[in-house]
């Protein structure tokens, strides 16, 4: 266990999520199973102030998660020098099983959460609550994901000691490494490359499409969500190593730093809002068979998409603009 | 035009202290009118009010307002009737921001802020900006010879003018409908009858007044349309005065 | 539909009008806000900045220590060891070093006394702290005693102060020649305090370590990495402690600003029920409460920052000097180099407006929900 002040607030944290969320996803389960909107009874009244608390913890939650995302990574960088062989945030994420894990259940659970705010939305845009229950059956189920978070951060925190030699990011991204991360990058550039811009392209080309004739919008969330893995592919791939200046640096984590001018968060935050409205628009996209949704829905879509093209499009820009400037060429 | 038919309005539901406050309410309320609801007290007529102005939602039964005149933003044809008896309260507040205005017995003015901060407050969540609804409060303000009390504190007021600004307030949305629950309770007769005054003014410019009274100076004054007369909850009577 | 930015404006407004209604209410509850921030930062602020000194003091620090245990205790080195680790094959370069510790029985300090023969340790001449310099009442070329194991004291003429500086070290420092050394402490002839080893290649310290205690089995190379996790382990439990029982007091506070938020006054409540019945919905009187929040954190944050960074920064931080420091009273006027990082706010944020904000969610959503109708009915 590391008693630091950045532990301490990032298990605080995720006490505090993990709570208010089982108490908002216990609300949840009651609307979900009680909800009867032709009754005028005192219960439904009940009920119907309860989704303001849902509404009200869900609008806390997000940000809170995205923070706390933030403080993790930024608390694995500041650990490093505990463990020896570790040389940034990939290293001491790597000193117990539960690191990585608890990384991924929290973009995957923040994801998620950003994608039930906005069919929140879009219910409270309708006059008679039209995905009351879609939506409360989408958040009990998302509970059980947040308790396994909080658990793998305890463990993660409490499993931690410092003075073990972990692999960094020096091996835990080097070619010789069995795992995906490594046979990511034992991809040629080159191929990466063509993926990356390819995908990129088709995603932009669809959305754009969508956005002018309104028709091919699957095709274009299908691509905005395989996108998605395939940047960050790409960043550990090879923007990184534009961004490092060096070759074989694979590390998603270290250009969240200030060496490298923080240039990590103009990357992922676009690159999330994109996939997180991507993902959006696929998810909202039956229930324009609502009739109080039938036009509120394609407009919400087209904007949504609006949204990742315009993330998307930053992303690449920035990623193009640090290859083209760095020193390095593959 | 307000339609309601077979409204209940229930307390406590299925608990010993069940109470049912209005009990199978049927009625027609035309448009420009002065309407006038009495009874004794506890006969429901805040409930049945309530009920009318959004406030709070029937138990049973259905109330539907027609040719409201106001685009209303999630209405997609504004010449069918409004079904507002199942909406959720966001669409319920709209409703009643922008189609009625509320007089109630005590002024329910809040202290400490300025008489034209009162009677701006009800715009404030429209989304209008406050310097255009601040000029519409000043225009109200003048017609109800209250303007150069704007900026006092409300608590300086005397009971009339109190009254008046909570008639400005009710008015700032320029609402299609006023509705007032026992508005002369606290004022002594001439006052009452200023008040009418003020109430026949607001008939003259084409909106309907509902008021709930059991004070003679009201219902036996000569602007009133109708008189709905009710008891424990129902309708005893309900006749035209003209 | 609605103008949402106007909205907003509109309800932060009139947020800030109800809480210059009753500013004395809420002054009492932004005071208390700005201490536990103010007591919280202070802590991070001087925490890491002690950590930070403390890694630069390592800095130049040799590479590689070798000591000597017997019987698990650290005993002199034979001046010959230094020789024989010297001929492993990538040492560079391998230091004798003379140093300990001398109790000032008049004042109950600690000195660190350095043996070293440069121009300023010439016999009878001394290099001191400025802490050394305070607590004797001496000036440069004045001379002060020392006690030494024989009858007669060490008398040293000050040849040099070191000037008050932000090195956490230099304080307590007083370099004497090798003479002087022996002299003060009878120290035994061929024996040193540890040996500094130097390596050609960094990257080579583990396999000299390993040789060296291998060639002497009673000797402890101690790499100097290990000492900076150590350093950085001990700053961490001091400082995660004293967070531990501060986080009592944030507690405190979430509690008070709990059953703030949830005795809402008989007025207030009436006022939201005005609120509501004239046309506020719902979301409108929790954006309110929101902007309520915004305006109290934010300013308390702000403010309790802004003090702590003056307090550790240009006071030194004298609330938490004597408890985080360390032992010696030397230190009593240092300056920290002021560095603050976003990581270090975002934590402080976390630990402090969020649980504030976490503690008001529920009492503001049951305000939030009052009947529209209440206002008729009072
Ligand atoms: N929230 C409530 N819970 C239980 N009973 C209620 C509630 N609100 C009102 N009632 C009851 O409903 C009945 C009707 O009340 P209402 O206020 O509508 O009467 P009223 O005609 O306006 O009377 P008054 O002339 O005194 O204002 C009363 O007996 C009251 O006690
Ligand atoms: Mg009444």
């Amino acid at each position: 266990m590391i008693l630091r002040p950045s532990t301490l607030a990032l298990l605080l944290i995720s006490l505090l999520v993990t709570g208010f969320s089982l108490t908002a996803g216990f609300h949840a389960m009651g609307i979900h199973d009680r909800w009867d909107p032709a009754s005028g009874s005192e219960e439904q009244l009940e009920l119907e102030r309860k989704t303001y608390l849902i509404s009200t913890i869900m609008n806390y939650v997000f940000p809170l998660e995205l923070l706390s995302l933030i403080l993790l990574l930024y608390t694995a960088d500041e650990l490093h020098p505990l463990f020896t062989g570790a040389m940034c945030a990939a290293g001491t994420l790597a000193v117990n099983p539960y690191g990585y894990p608890a990384l991924l259940v929290k973009i995957v659970t923040a994801l998620l959460a950003g994608v039930w705010l906005i069919m929140n939305h879009l219910d409270s845009r309708a006059f008679d609550y039209p995905l009351i229950r879609t939506k409360y059956l989408f958040l009990t189920l998302m509970m059980p994901l947040l308790v396994v978070e909080c658990v793998l951060l305890f463990s993660y925190f409490s499993g931690i000691k410092p003075d073990i030699i972990t692999s960094c990011c020096g091996s835990l991204f080097s070619h010789d490494s069995p795992t995906l991360s490594g046979d990511l990058i034992s991809l040629p550039p080159v191929i990466m490359q063509a993926l990356f811009f390819s995908a990129m392209a088709l995603a932009l080309l669809s959305g754009i499409l969508f956005y002018r004739t309104g028709r091919y919008g699957q095709l274009f969330s299908a691509l905005a969500a395989v996108t998605f893995p395939v940047s960050i592919a790409s960043i550990i791939s090879f923007i990184g190593l534009y961004i490092y200046e060096l070759p074989s640096h694979h590390c998603p984590f270290c250009l969240l730093q200030k060496e490298y001018h923080f240039i990590g968060y103009f990357l992922y935050v676009p690159l999330f809002i994109g996939a997180v409205s991507g993902i959006s628009a696929r998810v909202i996209s039956p229930f324009s068979a609502n009739p109080s949704l039938r036009r509120i829905v394609p407009d919400t879509r087209r904007y949504l998409t609006l949204v990742t093209i315009i993330c998307y499009l930053l992303f690449t820009l920035i990623a193009t603009v640090e290859m083209i400037i760095s020193p390095l060429k593959l | 035009m307000i339609t309601l038919s077979g409204v209940t309005k229930a307390f406590s539901c299925g608990k010993p202290n069940e109470f049912t406050a209005v009990t199978n309410v049927t009625l027609e309320i035309p448009p420009r009118q002065v309407t006038v609801f009495k009874g004794p007290s506890g006969s429901g007529k805040t409930s049945l009010l309530t009920l009318i102005g959004c406030m709070s939602r029937p138990t049973s039964g259905r109330i539907q307002l027609h040719g409201l005149g106001v685009p209303i933003p999630f209405q997609e044809d504004t010449a069918v009737p409004l079904e507002i008896t199942g909406l959720p309260e966001r669409f319920l507040t709209i409703i009643r921001r922008s189609i009625f205005g509320f007089v109630f017995q005590q002024c329910n003015l809040i202290t400490g802020i300025s008489v034209l901060e009162n009677v701006m407050l009800p715009a404030y969540t429209s989304g209008e900006r406050l310097s255009e609804v601040a000029r519409r409060a000043l225009l109200l303000l003048e017609q109800f010879g209250v303007a150069r009390h704007a900026r006092q504190p409300v608590e300086l007021l005397s009971g009339g003018e109190a009254q008046r600004v909570a008639i400005a307030r009710a008015l700032i949305n320029n609402p299609a409908i006023i509705i007032a629950d026992e508005p002369t309770a606290h004022l002594d007769s001439k006052l009452s009858q200023e008040f009418m005054e003020i109430v026949s003014g607001l008939k003259r410019d084409g909106k309907s007044i509902l008021i709930a009274s059991h004070d003679p100076i009201v219902f036996d004054s000569g602007i009133i349309d109708r008189v709905v007369e009710m008891r424990d909850g129902t309708i005893l009577d309900d006749r035209s005065v003209r | 539909m609605i103008r949402t930015g106007e909205r907003q404006r509109n309800i932060l407004e009139f947020a800030l009008s109800s809480l210059h209604r009753r500013r004395g209410r809420n002054l009492s509850l932004l005071a208390m806000y700005v201490l536990i921030i103010f007591v919280l930062a202070s802590l991070l602020f001087f925490v890491s900045a002690l950590k930070r000194e403390a890694a630069l003091v390592l800095h130049d620090a040799p590479d590689l220590i070798v000591q000597r245990m017997i019987a698990g205790r650290q005993e002199l080195i034979p001046v010959e060891y230094g020789a024989e680790i010297a001929s492993i094959r990538g040492v560079a370069e391998v230091r004798s070093r003379l140093w300990g510790y001398y109790f000032d029985s008049w004042n109950g300090a600690n000195y660190t006394v350095i043996a070293h023969n440069s121009p300023t340790g010439t016999e009878g001449g001394a290099a001191i702290g400025s802490g050394v310099a305070r607590s004797r009442k001496v000036k440069v070329g004045e001379m002060f005693p020392l006690r030494t194991p024989g009858t007669e004291p060490l008398l040293l003429e000050v040849k040099t102060i070191f000037p008050d500086s932000s090195d956490l070290r230099a304080a307590d420092l007083i370099i004497i020649s090798t003479a002087d050394f022996s002299r003060l402490f009878n120290f035994p002839v061929g024996k040193v305090t540890d040996l500094a080893v130097t390596v050609t290649n960094v990257r080579e310290l583990p396999t000299v370590a390993a040789k060296i205690a291998s060639l002497h089995p009673d000797s402890r190379p101690i790499l100097k990495s290990e000492i900076q996790r150590t350093y950085q382990s001990i700053f961490d439990w001091r400082g995660g402690m004293t967070l531990l029982i501060l986080l009592s007091a944030v507690l405190s506070f979430i509690i008070f600003a709990w059953d703030r938020a949830t005795g809402l006054s008989a007025e207030e409540r009436k006022e939201i029920g005005i609120l509501k019945s004239i046309g506020w919905e719902t979301s409108d009187v929790l954006l309110l409460k929101f902007w309520e929040g915004c305006a109290i954190s934010l300013p308390a944050f702000l403010l309790g920052v802004i003090l702590a960074y003056g307090h550790v920064f240009f006071l030194s931080a004298p609330l938490f000097s004597q408890a985080l420091k360390g032992w010696s009273i030397l230190y009593p006027r240092f300056q920290l180099v002021p560095v603050v990082d976003i990581s270090q706010l975002l934590v402080l944020f976390f630990l402090t407006v969020i649980p504030y904000t976490t503690a008001t969610i529920i009492p503001s959503w049951r305000t939030a929900t009052i009947d529209p109708d209440a206002a008729m009915r009072s």
